[in-house]
């Protein structure tokens, strides 16, 4: 265990941003599911009496029917807000004060670093490089990512759950933006604390060898099965994934409609709004993982092959 | 005839004590004044419910704010502040930015040195350039964590779904305008992180030199996408000015008139989402057709 390498890249000033998300999502995720879980006790409670659902406040936080509904946003609003400006400075003022933004040498055309990494928000995206040619990692699956975030709320049909944290009644919701954050996490963080020179796999710990040569033979999917003539190659590659999307959405159909009130939200969605977030679902949150965990554990470079272009 | 005179002096000095007892007056009380009545408009009284909420209403800077808001909707617990915190650091960094740019060129001769010489001699430049730096880094987790509690809370439902989209665009911008930055010091760092990133637009399909049918449809390395966001077919010195102009007059205009948008729907789309009451299963009503 090298533990000077890992406060090499720990330490590095432009990654403590990531140390920080690393503390900060848990954070917030477990802040989240206590007040979910407090909620969804209280929706139970409603659910199962009636009577009660009639008369509650229907919130977490305690009313009394003496208590005022509304308050002035002067100075009940505006002396939070004023606050956490005030604590958002100071954070500000103490990190700027303890620790100098990076400043290499001048730039050198001739001198190429290594590893060269992006900034550390957009290293995702040059880890996807590993998996993807850089027309589909750089061009077409961002496009992919920031379009289905923007259709989110319109394939998402659940009339229950706005405006509350709640778990049980937007499992699947929930479990879609969830595997999505998460896999854009873990390509940060695999591309900020994995990779090296030559961007190669070195673990945690792992002292990053800049003379590492690694004989590990990349392979395309039809030469698993000794394809060589290009039409055939496509033609495999095509079943393949053919194959790969009908799977999944069989998959994705049987999780989304587990439940009662799965199945009464999907009778709510009409087809293109179903089609849609089957796609984006089959794309993003199921295809992604599946080709690194192809790449990875088997070397499979590509699924489909063709002259023009390759996946 | 020395009897006037006196008496004009003498009232000329009444008149001067009494202006001092007003004006001292005044201080005491300076919300009487004429000047306080023209900056404020309103009076302001602590104990009227009436005049509290107009001094939220007519203020150019509160207006966005609603006067009075549910009583659950203060709760940090439940916003967790980040889109107010977001917009608080993109009001630094355009503060800090505009510091910056009386001390820097976007040249290739200057830039480089221009950082030396705001880490070096500018008094407080290097502490400028830390909160400039880790205030965009913040910003950046603010706006994920912002966009996390409006998931986890379904506020992203119903009349919001379009704000959703404004939101994520300014995400976009907001990654766009910290890429645009790295490229500013010049450094090796800046340089090869916006060499690699830039270099993704090649392989753009159709309109990169190396992506698919872009060869086909006469894309070359001096006439593609990415030479159209360097202004050359390497990161130099045009690449320096674009990135700029773009990382201070562009995209900040565009985020600006974005957030507008995205303020001004949160109000219009019936303010903060929550905390509302919960809705039961038992309570789903059946699907209207919406036309």
């Amino acid at each position: 265990m090298d533990w000077a390498q890992v406060w090499e890249i720990v330490s590095l000033p432009d990654n403590i941003p990531i140390v920080a998300i690393a503390v900060l999502v848990p954070f917030y995720t477990w802040y989240a599911a206590r007040q979910a879980r407090a909620t969804d006790r209280l929706i139970a409670q409603l659910e199962a009496d009636p009577q009660m659902a009639k008369t509650h406040h229907r919130k977490i936080h305690p009313f009394r029917p003496g208590w005022a509904r509304e308050l002035p946003v002067w100075p009940y609003l505006l002396r939070i807000e004023f606050l956490a400006a005030l604590v958002v400075t100071l954070i500000l003022m103490v990190w700027s004060i303890t620790l100098n933004a990076p400043l290499e040498e001048p730039a050198n055309p001739n001198h190429t670093m290594n590893p060269s990494k992006a900034p550390w928000y957009f290293v995702g995206l040059q880890e996807m490089l590993v998996y993807f040619d850089p027309w589909f990692a750089g061009v077409v699956l961002p496009t992919l990512i920031i379009v289905g975030l923007m259709v989110f709320p319109y394939v998402d049909t659940n009339p229950l759950g706005t405006g509350y944290y709640t778990i049980r009644q937007r499992r699947v919701a929930l479990a879609g933006f969830g595997i999505g954050f998460f896999i854009w996490l873990a390509l940060v963080f695999i591309g900020t604390f994995v990779r090296g020179p030559g961007w190669m796999w070195f673990w945690p710990g792992q002292t990053w060898d800049h003379t590492r040569v690694v004989y590990e033979v990349n392979r395309n999917l039809p030469d698993l099965f000794g394809i060589t003539n290009a039409w055939l190659q496509a033609i495999l590659g095509i079943i393949a994934i053919a194959v790969f999307y009908a799977g999944s959405a069989w998959g994705i159909h049987k999780l989304v409609t587990r439940s009662e009130l799965d199945r009464k939200i999907y009778e709510r969605t009409s087809l293109t709004q179903y089609v849609v977030f089957q796609f984006f679902a089959i794309t993003i949150l199921v295809g992604l993982p599946a080709k690194m965990l192809l790449r990875l554990l088997f070397r499979i470079k590509y699924v489909l092959v063709t002259p023009w272009l390759n996946v | 005839m020395p009897e006037p005179q006196e008496a004009k002096s003498s009232a000329l000095l009444d008149k001067a004590r009494e202006e001092i007892r007003d004006l001292v007056q005044d201080l005491k009380k300076p919300q009487e004044t004429q000047l306080w009545k023209s900056i404020f408009r309103v009076k302001h009284d602590r104990t009227e419910p009436r005049t509290r909420a107009l001094g939220v209403l007519a203020n150019v800077f509160l207006h966005l704010h609603p006067a009075r808001i549910n009583r659950d909707a203060v709760r940090y617990s439940y916003t967790w502040g980040m889109g107010g915190i977001s917009f608080y650091l993109f009001l630094v960094l355009t503060f800090t930015g505009v510091l910056l740019m009386f001390y820097y060129h976007p040249t290739k001769v200057q830039a480089f040195r221009d950082i030396l010489y705001l880490e070096h001699d500018v008094p407080f430049g290097k502490l400028l350039r830390n909160m400039h730096r880790w205030a965009a880094h913040l910003m950046v987790i603010g706006v994920w964590l912002h966009m996390f509690r409006v998931v986890l809370t379904g506020s992203y439902k119903k009349p919001r779904e379009f704000n959703w989209c404004v939101g994520v665009i300014l995400l976009v911008l907001t990654l766009l305008l910290s890429f645009t930055g790295y490229l500013l010091p010049d450094d090796q760092l800046g340089f090869w992180a916006v060499t690699v990133g830039t270099n993704m637009a090649r392989a753009t399909p159709l309109l990169g030199h190396e992506g698919p049918l872009g060869p086909e449809l006469g894309m070359t390395p001096f006439n593609d996408v990415r030479f159209a966001l360097l202004g050359g077919s390497i990161v130099d010195a045009n690449a320096l000015l674009r990135a700029y102009i773009w990382h201070c007059i562009a995209i900040p205009l565009i985020a600006a008139t974005f957030m507008g948008v995205h303020f001004w729907r949160v109000r219009k789309d019936g303010g903060i989402s929550g905390p509302s009451p919960v809705m039961l299963e038992s309570e789903m009503k059946p699907v209207r057709k919406l036309r």
